[in-house]
């Protein structure tokens, strides 16, 4: 069973969803039981996978492959490593948590419902442990079609507009993304001998100059727009307030990482030497993403736009900590997508459970909560302080880390002190995320209760306890102990660096024609 | 014995802990929880103090941190003799102000929850204080912040107390900018962020890197200790209980950012620049807010605004390399300062609430132990000699004539007089005199129970005899002797100027007269109420309304932003950004629409559009 371990969590979900869809029309809670369950299952299993982890190898791990469409090149790759496993986790982990969430939530077509959610969770987890183009390209794609319904059928009164807008839009780059793969297929196989779709054997391959250009602009696109980074951003908060919590959480939690987890597994490695020559301009966007996701966030009147915009910034995090090519950056980057996922997913969760008893996510709508629920208020204090990146709490040792990388990274930079200007006016993101946090925060749980409506708001329940408390469990653990998460990535970040380093100086040696900034910002990445 | 260490935070961290899980049970009894959690506390600090008395030092290391590449750093723990001095007085004082708090919070509908911050509280400082790197340096630096928070909030139906609370967040973040910039940039530089590592290697580092690594981390200090230009927001948080004035406000937190220049001072030496700065920055802080605290009519306000003064006088110490001077007055202002907060705790709490000075007087005659305790802390925060601040301060002053320019001498003595003025204006405005609050009030204005006034004569015997340790002798004093190991004992040199006996004389004559000033002021003749407050030219205008500083931020920071994020929001994301991308959708469809009407359905027009497109072809064909 360990042989194929990989691909029982990636399909349990499907499985179960079709299990799901046999059940009786009427029996809802047997419905939601059996969802949840399927996804706590499939947690359990993919816990077997963290257990199994070898820390010490950067390679892939769990692989399984064989023979699907051999004419073409095209097999059925999976493997995971150091990357990738924590981003499997946290899709399960957080993929249970949402269907726990949504019971009271999501109270017509159930079946459909939870059928969707483990629909998706299989298309994610895909997305994940995909090591051949084509079978991640399906299911990148698959994944939408759930999603799209998720906002499309249960989501708010806006919904057809932002499911359309979020799938056209997450359509519009991956169709781009189709026709890189397709180019890099023929100019390989034109180059090799062999047409295939293996990422393995592809990352060793050194792409024409030229060419490389452009298929790295292809995938970006792709994956800025899933990201989202400033400008490619406006699709989110319109599917975040329209989505229903559950899918709210698993938008941020998860789908999101699938373009920063595009960036590491499929830009760096592919197209090194671009990677590296168009780093400075993911900088930009990067920060433009931090300061001005928080800038707008200051000022949202919807919670949720006000989360959804947070995501931008936080995000912006992530991206820059990657492009550093630091082990600090990288390691930062991967934890801070993991963090983004537990305290976002938490903040929506929260916000659900205030939707759930106002009907209302407006800022303006509340006030002097703590006095009436306070067990509701000091979770929310938790998550919001983890959001703004206190010490303590995940997102410190994300956002430090993935700063540090950028610091290391200026200080080596070709570009000379200016450089330094990346890590200050990331830093200056801190401040502006405690900004709106807190005040946020402040409007929503201090002061007088200012509405009536208020008044008799029930406090957490114990299912919405057992949804949040293992949520906050991890952003206590990360925050405290990080080392058992850290640990898993370092190895594989390492190694990547190494490659994408030894590979863009092989491309330069074979392109004599280089300039010279690009020959010192290859050389100058950092050793550290 | 670096076991024993670990325990001193893991007393009040039990009983954080104990109060949040059960404080709904627990409620009126959290104080049994609380208090003896930092009894054990403060009585293991002694004990490591007097393991360092003996001449030990030790590290710790708990357990590996954050760790990626060659960034390495763990929990650690450095135990020398400025954090064992430093432990003793914040489990001490925060024992003493502990206990205090039965007594003022007594009834209080937060009672656990306020316990839960303190003890919290407690061991933040605690592991700040403890602290072996700068990583855990900063984490428990931004931890006090988030008690700091907290506490302020308490009272969190109070629009002020929020509002308070939120600023003194933001405006330690925008410290905190510059003061994990730092700690980075000394990542990057030395390899390491280890207090005894980077000390070693510090020649490594040239001069300019230092300076800026040095400034970076004074932005922190600034923040933190409520220095020019980030002093905004401590006046502010005497929203919160007055225990907590006295414990984070006065006596502990506020003064982290004097340990932690204290404690880098190799790296501020490196500098040289970056000393002179710290001085001069605690210097006019010094003077600056003293003048403010001359006018304000709240109790706690003038307290608040001594505090960002007397931290002024630390730093400018520190600025002139007299750390064993600096550190020493910030153990002396702990105890003075936390005198004089929880007496006016004390006495806002004898009147309901009332914290006005224009509403107070005539207090002495019922409320002894209050009014004698408090004037022991005047005494020792004016330098009347033989209090501890007398001590202290004098030290600071003597360092900054020898080491540091005149100037900033002269801010200094200036300082110490205009000290004397307003902290016997409040002695005089709210214990003598004829009373001035409402009938009622008076009528049940009554002395504070034991369990306050107990922790109020300790710490005035404190201020009373801890300037013995201050005493200078042929030995250099022993308060210096002590924490030489960390800061070397300056050389004997001879400056020359005035003799360090004319020195005494002058700031004893600068204390006395600000004494004697206050009283022809305000015991010389009547008082009346509504001329206390209400300005009487620009000068005091100016003063009275803390130089404008919160309403030039408000113009220049606050507002601006905000401009900037609607902007953002609303024109920009919704404007453009979004705009754009409708617009395409829209340029699709109508696009789209116009090619609809080529869709006639006729076969007649396709076999036209066929035709006509097959002639262009061979058209096209032939003129090629």
């Amino acid at each position: 069973m360990m042989g194929h371990v990989l691909s029982i969590v990636t399909f349990l979900p499907a499985l179960g969803a079709v299990g799901v869809a046999l059940l009786p029309r009427g029996r809802a809670a047997l419905v939601r039981w059996c969802g949840f369950l399927v996804a706590a299952a499939t947690f359990a299993v993919s816990l077997l996978l963290y257990v199994g982890f070898d820390a010490r190898d950067p390679g892939y791990q769990f692989v399984e492959q064989a023979r699907w469409m051999p004419s073409f090149g095209i097999s059925y790759h999976l493997g995971i490593d150091g990357i990738s496993l924590l981003l499997v986790l946290l899709t399960t982990f957080l993929s249970a948590v949402a269907l726990l969430s949504s019971w009271r939530a999501i109270e017509g077509r159930v079946k459909e419902f939870a059928v969707s959610m483990l629909f998706l969770e299989t298309g994610m987890l895909g997305v994940f442990v995909s090591l051949d183009l084509f079978l991640f390209y399906v299911f990148w794609e698959a994944m939408l079609i759930p999603m799209y319904l998720v906002i499309g059928v249960w989501g708010g009164p806006a919904r057809i507009y932002a499911a359309i807008k979020f799938i056209l839009y997450t359509l519009a780059g991956s169709v781009l993304m189709l026709v890189a793969i397709l180019v890099l297929y023929f100019q390989h196989g034109g180059a090799t001998g062999n047409y295939t779709f293996d990422l393995p054997v592809l990352a060793r391959y050194v792409v024409p100059r030229g060419v490389e250009v452009w298929l790295f602009l292809a995938f970006a696109l792709a994956f800025a727009i899933k990201v989202p980074m400033f400008p490619f951003h406006t699709w989110l908060p319109d599917a975040h307030v329209e989505a229903p919590t559950a899918g709210s959480v698993l938008l941020a939690g998860v789908l999101l990482k699938m373009g920063t987890y595009g960036f590491l597994r499929f830009c760096l490695p592919l197209f090194p030497a671009a990677s590296l020559a168009f780093a400075p301009w993911i900088f930009a966007l990067a920060l433009v993403g931090i300061i001005y996701g928080a800038w707008v966030s200051m000022v949202q009147p919807d919670l949720k736009k006000l989360v959804a915009y947070s995501s931008v910034s936080h995000l912006g995090f992530v991206v820059l900590g990657l492009f550093t090519l630091t082990p600090q950056g990288l390691v930062g980057g991967i934890i801070q997508m993991v963090n983004h996922g537990l305290s976002t997913g938490a903040l929506f969760l929260l916000v659900g459970v205030l939707y759930e008893r106002r009907h209302t996510r407006l800022i303006a709508d509340f006030g002097g909560l703590w006095k009436v629920v306070p067990a509701f208020s000091v979770l929310f204090l938790i998550v919001s302080l983890s959001s703004l990146g206190l010490p303590g709490l995940n997102g410190f040792v994300g956002e430090f880390l993935i700063l540090v990388g950028a610091f290391a990274w200026a200080s080596q930079a070709a570009a000379g002190p200016s450089a330094y200007l990346v890590p200050v006016l990331a830093s200056s993101g801190i401040i502006f995320a405690a900004i709106y946090m807190l005040w946020m925060y402040q409007r929503v749980c201090f002061g007088e209760i200012a509405h009536d409506a208020n008044r008799g708001l029930r406090d957490l329940t114990p299912r919405e306890w057992a949804v949040l408390l293992p949520v906050l469990l991890f952003i206590f653990w990360i925050g405290v102990y990080p080392r058992p998460f850290t640990g898993m990535t370092e190895a594989s970040a390492q190694a990547l660096i190494a490659q994408v380093r030894s590979k863009a100086a092989a491309a330069a040696a074979a392109h004599p024609r280089v300039s010279r900034a690009d020959g010192e910002a290859i050389a100058g990445v950092g050793g550290r | 014995m670096s076991n024993i260490v670990w325990l001193i935070p893991l007393f009040p961290l039990l009983g954080t802990l104990l109060n949040a899980l059960f404080g709904r049970w627990i409620d009126r009894k959290a104080h049994w929880v609380a208090v003896p959690a930092l009894g054990c506390s403060f009585l293991l600090s002694c004990a490591v103090f007097l393991k360092v008395w003996q001449g030990e030092t030790f590290t710790g290391d708990l357990f590996p941190w954050i760790q990626a590449g060659s960034f390495r750093t763990s929990v650690t723990a450095l135990v020398d003799p400025l954090s064992a001095v430093m432990l003793l007085v914040v489990t001490g004082v925060g024992f003493l102000i502990h206990v205090y708090s039965v007594g003022y919070m007594h009834g209080d509908p937060g009672y656990a929850r306020f316990f839960t911050y303190l003890n919290f509280f407690v061991f933040s400082m605690v592991m700040l204080v403890l602290a072996g790197n700068f990583l855990v340096l900063y984490v428990f630096w931004e931890a006090v912040g988030l008690c700091s928070y907290l506490l302020i909030g308490f009272w969190y139906t109070r629009r002020s107390a929020a509002d308070a609370g939120k600023k003194a967040f933001i405006v330690n973040r925008v410290g905190d900018f510059g003061f994990g910039l730092g700690v980075m940039y000394l990542w990057v530089a030395l390899g390491t962020l280890d207090y005894g590592e980077v000390f070693a290697r510090i020649g490594a580092l040239s001069p300019t890197t230092a300076t800026v690594i040095a400034l970076l981390l004074f932005m922190g200090a600034c923040g933190k200790s409520a220095q020019l230009p980030l002093h905004t927001w401590l006046p502010d948080a005497m929203e919160g209980p007055t225990p907590v004035s006295a414990l984070i406000h006065a006596a502990t937190m506020v003064t982290a950012g004097v340990y932690m220049v204290a404690r880098s001072h190799a790296l501020f030496e490196r500098s040289g620049v970056a000393l002179d700065v710290v001085a001069w920055v605690g210097g006019i802080t010094a003077l600056f807010a003293a003048t403010i605290a001359l006018a304000q009519t709240d109790i706690k306000r003038v307290l608040a605004y001594s505090t960002i003064s007397q931290l002024g006088y630390m730093f400018a110490g520190v600025g002139v390399g007299a750390y064993a001077a600096a550190i020493f007055h910030l153990v002396t202002h702990a105890f003075f300062k936390a005198l004089l907060f929880l007496g006016a705790g004390s006495v806002i709490h004898a009147q309901a609430g009332e914290q006005d000075l224009r509403k107070m007087g005539g207090l002495a005659p019922r409320m002894m132990a209050t009014t004698v305790t408090f004037l022991v802390g005047a005494a020792g925060l004016a330098g009347l000699p033989p209090f501890a601040g007398f001590f202290s301060k004098d030290e600071i002053l003597a360092s900054s004539y020898h080491r540091g320019p005149l100037a900033l001498w002269a801010l200094l003595l200036i300082g110490a007089f205009l000290t004397a003025v307003y902290v016997f204006r409040v002695v005089f405005l709210a214990f003598f005199g004829a009373p001035r609050m409402p009938k009622e009030v008076a009528q049940h204005v009554h002395e504070s129970p034991l369990v306050m006034t107990v922790p109020l004569g300790v710490l005035a015997l404190l201020t009373a005899v801890a300037g013995a340790v201050g005493i200078p002798s042929a030995h250099g004093m022993a308060f210096a002797r002590f924490v030489s190991p960390v800061f070397p004992l300056p050389e004997g040199v001879d400056h020359g100027g005035l003799s360090a006996y004319a020195l005494l004389v002058l700031s004893v004559v600068a204390a006395t007269a600000g004494v004697l000033l206050a009283w022809l002021v305000y015991r010389g003749r009547p008082v009346r109420a509504e001329a206390i407050g209400r300005p009487r030219n620009r000068l005091h205008a100016l003063v009275l309304n803390k130089y404008y500083v919160d309403e030039l931020y408000d113009a220049v920071f606050v507002r601006p932003t905000l401009r900037a994020a609607g902007f953002c929001a609303r024109t920009l994301d919704l404007g453009v950004v979004d705009g754009a991308v409708n617009g395409v959708g829209r340029l699709v469809v109508g696009w789209a629409r116009s090619m609809r009407a080529l869709q006639t359905g006729y076969v007649m027009n396709y076999a036209m559009a066929t035709l006509a497109g097959a002639v262009a072809i061979v058209g096209f064909l032939l003129w090629r």
